[in-house]
């Protein structure tokens, strides 16, 4: 055990600071990191590197190369940058890339190289170009602070929602500020800046000068600040070696050191944990790494390459062309137990374990001296916390033994801590895989909370993993797995080289019905990337209508979206397509569209309600007026709209809009004679009319003996020359013959004409002697067949001359 | 057998000037926004404007040969020596209408009538051009002129800056020698129905441009309020204006303003004269017809210019219809044996008949080919709908007998559904010959029509109503009766004035008595011969002589009203009675037989045709001007709300 903290650096008194390997990086990189435009995303998020960036000596020629990859040196995009000159890369809290061009035009890009969108800084950065810009996190989320060639600043404190804020003048401001940081302060951000031996704070007010209590005298400038990862405390490197460290507010001094290295420092981050007892700064230059805090001395390494520090939330990361290493202060929990000759109950439970293992018997001793202090529930929970903070799984599995064991001769030790504990330290070992290579501490992990975790992995399409993690923690699965496989499935249909089908069918294998996927979602993520058919495929899928209904509309597949409101049962969305339809068809295909619905169609149909309203409206209003005939025909228009709408309903058709006519007409051709009848009574049709509408319809359906029947029922009101007539329209003689002879005297004749049967008109007529029907039999015999019937006609004309 | 007038007939004046002056304003209104242009033109301008100017004449230079163009459709424009200065370029056409419009050009230019409807499609482009950040030139042009009410559209809908209004004062095109349309069929329903008296003073701007370009009238007549009120108008201008008209000899002697709602009778029965058939079988529009492939015997349909030009319809556009099939008859055997002098000729004479004739007998032989096919189609159709009946009803009506078996037809029509504006039409005329329905059968009457074909015509019975076509006896209405007995009993001044109390009661048509009055139903005795018209009975098979036309004819005879006084108060037309003019002893006595009849609401071709034969009789010439030509199914259809 000896060597466990060969590695462990003191800094003062109290505290230990030591440095472990992450992942040694195989990343291929051509040039130094000092020659790149570099930004690494907190919280163990991937790594940029604008290689070959606008330097002046440098030929123009070459185009920039934009690589992105893993904190474990995993390439994961790298693409030609096309556009102007970059000043300065960051990553956003949501992981996204935003490089600040030198026009102040800020370009986002995904995790994996893909252009998200872009924005502009504004109209007075693009004209003084920008000098410099920090990509600053706060509650809000990201924020750029852009310093201009004309010394001003520009900052937004969220890229989601962009509100530009220009921030005041610094009386006097010749020259580029020696250094600048951005502080945030009440939820608010300001600008600190040094020019000189002076420092101003800039809030979106006023310019302040601010003087850091007790500076040692002599400072000429300023060379470096640094603020912490919380913006609780700020540091202050000066052109004599000389560190300050205070609150961010500049009120308290926590500590000074004087290094004695004037040269400028390369970076200078703080290297400190939630609620540490020790404040301490990380200062590198080129060669040199340097740990200042509260103490007389400092701990240095030596850098053997050219690294980049990376400031967490409870260290730093240090990478460069190699290695991968992490700098933090020593875990309490760990410091306890692994310090030499450390009798706390921690140290002496893992003693315990371990000589347990051996058999040997100082095990009960060491457990024995634990419990006569009462101190093994402490020591049981210190072993848990100090797994949490170790890197290496074999220390995890002993710590965790050791707990695991002591917890043994406890009675009721709640056992969520330790079991939360072994799931987390699986997750992180999970993560920190150096196929994965999130190198997330505990205390970060506790920090970002699982759920974003689960973002993040998706952002990296690690879908499989995310999945395992959210089983093995057993997340409710609208949270967890569900949601990964919606953020699968739209990752699936933007992949263009996969038919439709088998898009489809894949994603619907993996889904299933799970809980909480919306198809929907993933249909319409299909539709933007102009997969219709596709997102029609997954649709069948949705089982929600009014999800997919919608966006059937959108898709202009109106008569889909129809059929599918109508399966759907609701109303409300039946009428939501119908109105839609109705705007986008036009009438006639909009009801030929209607007609093949007759849900639809009968729902169309009870905006009748509304018609016979306003008719009542209109009714009344006759009836003021003491026009009775109209609001009689008004109420009658009202009872028919009703009526016809029954009518639908019941024998289907289009009955809606007929005149009370066509009603009975379209009623009698359908075969629904005693409903016909009964409409006559109802409307009180007169006898007249009805014999010719039924006449017609019957003829015209050839219901030859339905028409027979009906001529006998009683006597015509019309006669019978009517029947001759409309038969003969229909071509039927042998019908038209029967009702012939049933014709009245009077109109015989025309009759016996209209079937052809000249002979016989002729004689009806000069039995009658009427002149005029005598000369149109007359007119009507054609010279060769009727020659005999007209001479005839022509001796009884004679007769009846003489007479 | 054809109408030939008298030789002493005066000439008519040249109305080709008309086309002309419409076709420089109009060209000279494009001219004033120059460069490329867009031209939309509303539905109802574009025939009419076609009779004027061609397109390619829109789209090509303005033309500086100033021939004589007898018709539009010869119009010729010559691309030779046109200034660029002068073009007036349009580009494309466009037919207002409510569909997006996809001109790319910088300038649009509207060419609309002055409605509502077209402010608001003219606005909607402009802010639509507006929303998109488009800046465009629009011009508008309002035919025959511009109204207050449309700028104030324009305002409101906040575009009133952004267009140049113009006026294109085209309200008369000739349609024929003796035929000026103002092509305004809305005058009728505005105007009648609608009370909208806003198309009067187009009339009397026509008026003031006829006399203007024509000489003063010397003598003027007319009857019905909208004559006087037009007249009035007119006069003014003249007056205003005056000094341009003095010192010019009148060409044509009388004009005689009439309103259609004097005489409804006429307009409703059905047309028997040829042209008349024509335009209620075919629907002439703007002195064209299309006829269909039932009557071309090809599968298309072709567009027909009906007027003096042709040379067979010339012939037989006035006469009745039972003539028209022997005279075409007898023309194609006069064709044939044209044909046939071929044969027997020698190489010269052959050579003479091909060029000269042969090219005139091909063109007459289509012509006869044409109308000998429209005969057909008019006599199938006709025979279909039993028009005997229909026709025999009509003169039952006419002559006042057996009015219950007309009511019944009229009835038994309604309840087969023969044809809404056919049932429409008879009950009118129904009504108006008899003052109006009986209540009871006003009711039924409505009540089967309502349910033949649906409620919404109650309205069209209400607007029926209003424009006094289709009323019904105010209830216990003995009023004839009792007026009869009284007046027998008092001298006849008393009389006169019961009469107008009763009147002035309800206004009712008197139908019979101006019958009476007016000898409207001639007495024959046996058939009428319709191959040699006695009268102008003759347009409407000899049973019945137009009323307006035998106004017209009575006024023309007795140089003004006097005599008339007692027709005058049947048609409650005391006070609308007037006659004016310029009382001119110098005007020559060829003008004197010219006489400008000018129908405000429409005139039918079956008048045109009456007094085309009267003047024939009397050596007179008329000349028609008529607000649109109409006939009974436009009239009712003015009247419908029900719109197809």
């Amino acid at each position: 055990m000896d060597c466990y903290t060969a590695n462990w650096n003191p800094l003062g008194d109290s505290a230990f600071y030591r440095k472990y390997e992450l992942y040694s990086m195989d990343w291929d990189l051509k040039e130094e990191l000092r020659d790149c435009l570099v930004a690494a995303a907190p919280y163990g998020g991937p790594i940029a590197l604008l290689r070959n960036p606008w330097r002046k000596e440098k030929p123009a020629s070459v185009r920039p190369v934009l690589d992105i990859y893993s904190a474990s040196g995993m390439p994961l995009a790298s693409l030609p940058w096309k556009s102007g000159p970059v000043v300065s890369l960051g990553w956003s809290a949501e992981e996204e890339l935003l490089c600040v061009q030198e026009d102040g035009v800020v370009l986002v890009y995904g995790l994996h190289g893909d252009f998200r969108r872009h924005f502009s800084m504004g109209n007075e950065v693009l004209q003084n170009r920008v000098l410099d810009a920090r990509i600053f996190h706060t509650e809000f989320g990201s924020g750029v602070a852009i310093l201009t060639g004309a010394h001003r600043f520009t900052l937004s404190a969220n890229v989601g929602d962009l509100k530009l804020r220009r921030m005041p003048e610094v009386p006097g401001l010749q020259s580029a500020p020696s250094c600048w940081t951005t502080l945030c302060q009440d939820r608010v951000a300001h600008v600190l800046l040094a020019v000189g031996p002076d420092l101003y704070l800039l809030d979106h007010a006023a310019c302040s000068t601010v003087t850091p209590p007790g500076l040692a005298p002599g400072v000429s400038s300023f060379l470096q600040m640094a603020v912490s990862f919380t913006y609780r405390h700020l540091a202050l490197f000066t052109d004599t070696g000389y560190i300050w460290m205070g609150t961010a507010s500049l009120k308290e001094k926590l500590c000074e050191f004087n290094c004695n290295i004037r040269a400028p420092p390369k970076q200078m981050v703080w290297c400190s944990r939630p609620r540490s007892k020790e404040k301490a700064v990380v200062v590198a230059w080129e060669k040199r790494l340097m740990v200042v805090g509260d103490a007389p001395e400092s701990i240095q390494f030596v850098l053997d390459e050219d690294s980049y520090l990376v400031p967490e939330l409870d260290g730093v990361r240090i990478f460069s062309r190699s290695t991968h290493e992490f700098l933090h202060e020593v875990p309490v929990a760990s410091e306890e137990i692994f310090k030499i000759a450390s009798m706390a109950p921690g140290a002496l439970l893992l003693e315990a374990q371990k000589e347990y293992e051996k058999e040997s018997q100082k095990a009960d001793e060491y457990l024995r001296e634990i419990q006569e202090l009462g101190q093994l529930t402490q020591a049981v929970q210190q072993c848990i916390e100090a797994a949490g903070h170790e890197h290496r799984p074999d220390m995890q599995k002993s710590l965790l033994r050791a707990a695991s064991f002591g917890k043994c001769f406890l009675d009721r030790f709640p056992p969520d801590g330790f079991v939360r504990m072994c799931q987390d330290l699986r997750v992180l070992n999970a993560i920190r895989d150096y196929h994965i290579g999130i190198p997330l501490t505990y205390s970060q992990y506790k920090q970002l909370t699982i759920q974003v975790l689960l973002d993040r992995l998706v952002l990296r399409r690690l879908y499989p993993l995310a999945i395992q993690i959210c089983e093995y923690l057993r997340l409710p699965e609208v949270q967890g797995v569900s949601r990964i496989l919606a953020h699968w499935a739209c990752y699936k249909v933007q992949q263009k080289d996969v038919s439709d089908e088998d898009v489809a069918r894949a994603i619907n294998q993996k889904l299933g019905d799970t809980p909480g996927v919306s198809y929907s979602d993933i249909a319409a993520r299909a539709y933007g990337c102009g997969r219709t058919e596709l997102a029609i495929k997954l649709l069948e899928y949705e089982p929600r209508s009014g999800e997919q209904v919608p966006l059937l509309l959108k898709m202009k597949r109106s008569k889909l979206a129809l059929s599918k409101a109508i399966e759907s049962g609701d109303t409300d969305l039946v009428f939501t397509v119908l109105l839609h339809l109705k705007n986008e068809l036009n009438r006639g295909d909009f009801f030929m569209t209607l007609r093949n619905q007759p849900m639809a169609l009968s729902l169309y149909r009870q905006r009748i309600e509304g018609r016979v309203a306003a008719l009542q409206t209109a009714a009344d209003a006759f009836y003021k007026a003491k026009n009775e005939f109209a609001a009689k025909a008004t109420e009658d228009q009202m009872r028919l709209l009703r009526l016809q709408r029954r009518l639908e309903d019941e024998l289907g058709g289009q009955f809606l809009d007929l005149s009370l006519h066509d009603t009975v007409t379209t009623l009698i051709l359908g075969g629904h004679n005693k409903r016909a009848e009964q409409l006559a009574r109802d409307f009180r049709i007169p006898d007249k009319r009805l014999w010719w509408l039924k006449l017609t319809a019957l003829a015209a359906l050839e219901d030859w003996e339905e028409l027979e029947k009906f001529s006998k029922s009683k006597k015509s009101p019309i006669g019978y020359l009517p029947f001759v007539e409309i038969c003969m329209k229909q071509h039927n003689k042998y019908e038209a013959k029967k009702y012939a002879s049933r014709v009245g005297p009077e109109q015989k004749v025309k009759a016996l004409l209209l079937v052809g049967d000249v002979a016989q008109a002729a004689d009806v007529a000069i039995e009658r002697r009427n002149e005029a029907e005598l000369s149109l039999v007359l007119s009507h015999c054609t010279g060769a067949t009727d020659g005999v019937t007209a001479d005839k006609i022509q001796r009884a004309r004679a007769q009846a001359q003489k007479k | 057998m054809a109408f030939h007038h008298r030789p002493d007939a005066p000439e008519l004046p040249d109305f080709s000037m008309l086309k002309r002056l419409a076709r420089d304003q109009l060209i000279y209104l494009l001219e004033q926004l120059p460069g490329k242009k867009d031209l939309f033109i509303e539905a109802d301008l574009m025939s009419p404007l076609d009779r004027i100017a061609s397109v390619s004449i829109l789209k090509r230079g303005r033309e500086r040969h100033r021939e004589k163009h007898q018709s539009a459709a010869s119009c010729t424009p010559c691309t030779g020596d046109m200034p660029a200065s002068k073009q007036h370029e349009v580009d494309k056409l466009y037919k207002v209408e409510n569909k997006p419009v996809l001109s790319s050009s910088e300038q649009l230019c509207f060419l609309v009538r002055p409605r509502i409807k077209n402010m608001r499609y003219i606005a909607n482009l402009v802010n639509a051009d507006k929303l998109a950040g488009r800046t465009r030139k629009y011009k508008v042009i309002f035919s025959p002129q511009k109204f207050y009410a449309c700028e104030m559209v324009l305002e409101e809908e906040g575009i009133y800056g952004d267009v140049s209004c113009d006026e294109w004062a085209f309200s008369l095109l000739p349609l024929d020698v003796d035929l000026l349309s103002m092509e305004l069929p809305e005058f009728f329903r505005d105007y009648f129905l609608e009370g909208d008296q806003r198309w009067i003073n187009t009339v009397a701007q026509a008026l003031h441009l006829l006399s203007t370009l024509y000489g003063p009238f010397p003598n003027c007549y007319g009857i019905g309020r909208c004559a006087k009120m037009s007249h009035e108008l007119w006069r003014n201008l003249e007056e205003e204006e005056d000094g341009e008209t003095k010192g010019r000899k009148p060409e044509i002697g009388h004009i005689f303003l009439l309103d259609r709602d004097v005489d409804f009778v006429t307009a409703l029965c059905s047309q028997v004269v040829y042209e008349g058939l024509v335009d209620d079988t075919f629907r002439i529009k703007c002195g064209s017809v299309d006829f269909g492939p039932e009557v071309t015997s090809s599968d298309r349909s072709l567009k027909v210019l009906l007027n003096a030009d042709d040379k067979v319809f010339h012939e037989i556009r006035n006469e009745h219809f039972s003539n028209v099939f022997g005279f075409l008859s007898q023309k194609a055997r006069n064709l044939q044996a044209q044909y046939d002098r071929r044969r027997g000729m020698d190489i010269k004479q052959m050579k003479n008949f091909v060029s000269q004739e042969l090219k005139g007998l091909k063109q007459e032989h289509r012509l006869l080919s044409l109308h000998i096919g429209a005969c057909e189609s008019i006599m199938k159709k006709k025979t279909k709908q039993n028009f005997q009946e229909l026709i025999k009803t009509e003169h039952a009506l006419l002559e006042g007998f057996s009015i219950r078996d007309s009511t019944s037809y009229i009835e038994e029509h309604i309840d087969r559904q023969v044809s809404p504006i056919e049932s429409l039409r008879l009950m009118c005329l129904l009504s108006i010959t008899e003052n109006g329905l009986i209540p009871k059968d006003y009711r039924s009457l409505k009540t089967q029509y309502l349910q033949s074909y649906g409620s919404e015509h109650l309205l069209t019975f209400s607007n029926l109503r209003r424009a006094g076509l289709l009323t019904e006896q105010a209830p216990g209405d003995t009023l004839t009766a009792v007026e009869s007995k009284v007046s027998k009993l008092v001298t006849d001044k008393a009389a006169g004035k019961i009469t107008d109390a009763f009147s002035s009661l309800a206004k009712r048509s008197n139908f019979r008595a101006i019958s009476k009055k007016l000898n409207l139903i001639p007495r024959v005795d046996g058939e009428y011969d319709l191959k040699v018209p006695r009268d102008m009975a003759y347009v409407f098979s000899g049973a019945y002589v137009p009323l307006s036309c035998r106004v017209i004819e009575q006024v023309l005879e007795r140089r003004s009203w006097q005599g008339l006084e007692e027709v005058l108060r049947l048609l409650n037309c005391s006070e609308l009675a007037f006659t004016g003019g310029t009382k001119d002893d110098k005007a020559p006595s060829e003008s004197l037989r010219l006489i400008l009849v000018v129908f405000l609401g429409g005139c039918t071709f079956s008048e045109i045709s009456a007094l085309r034969f009267l003047g024939r009789e009397k050596g007179f010439r008329f000349i028609f001007l008529t607000t649109a030509i109409t006939n009974s199914a436009r009239l009712m259809e003015a009247m419908s709300e029900v719109k197809a």
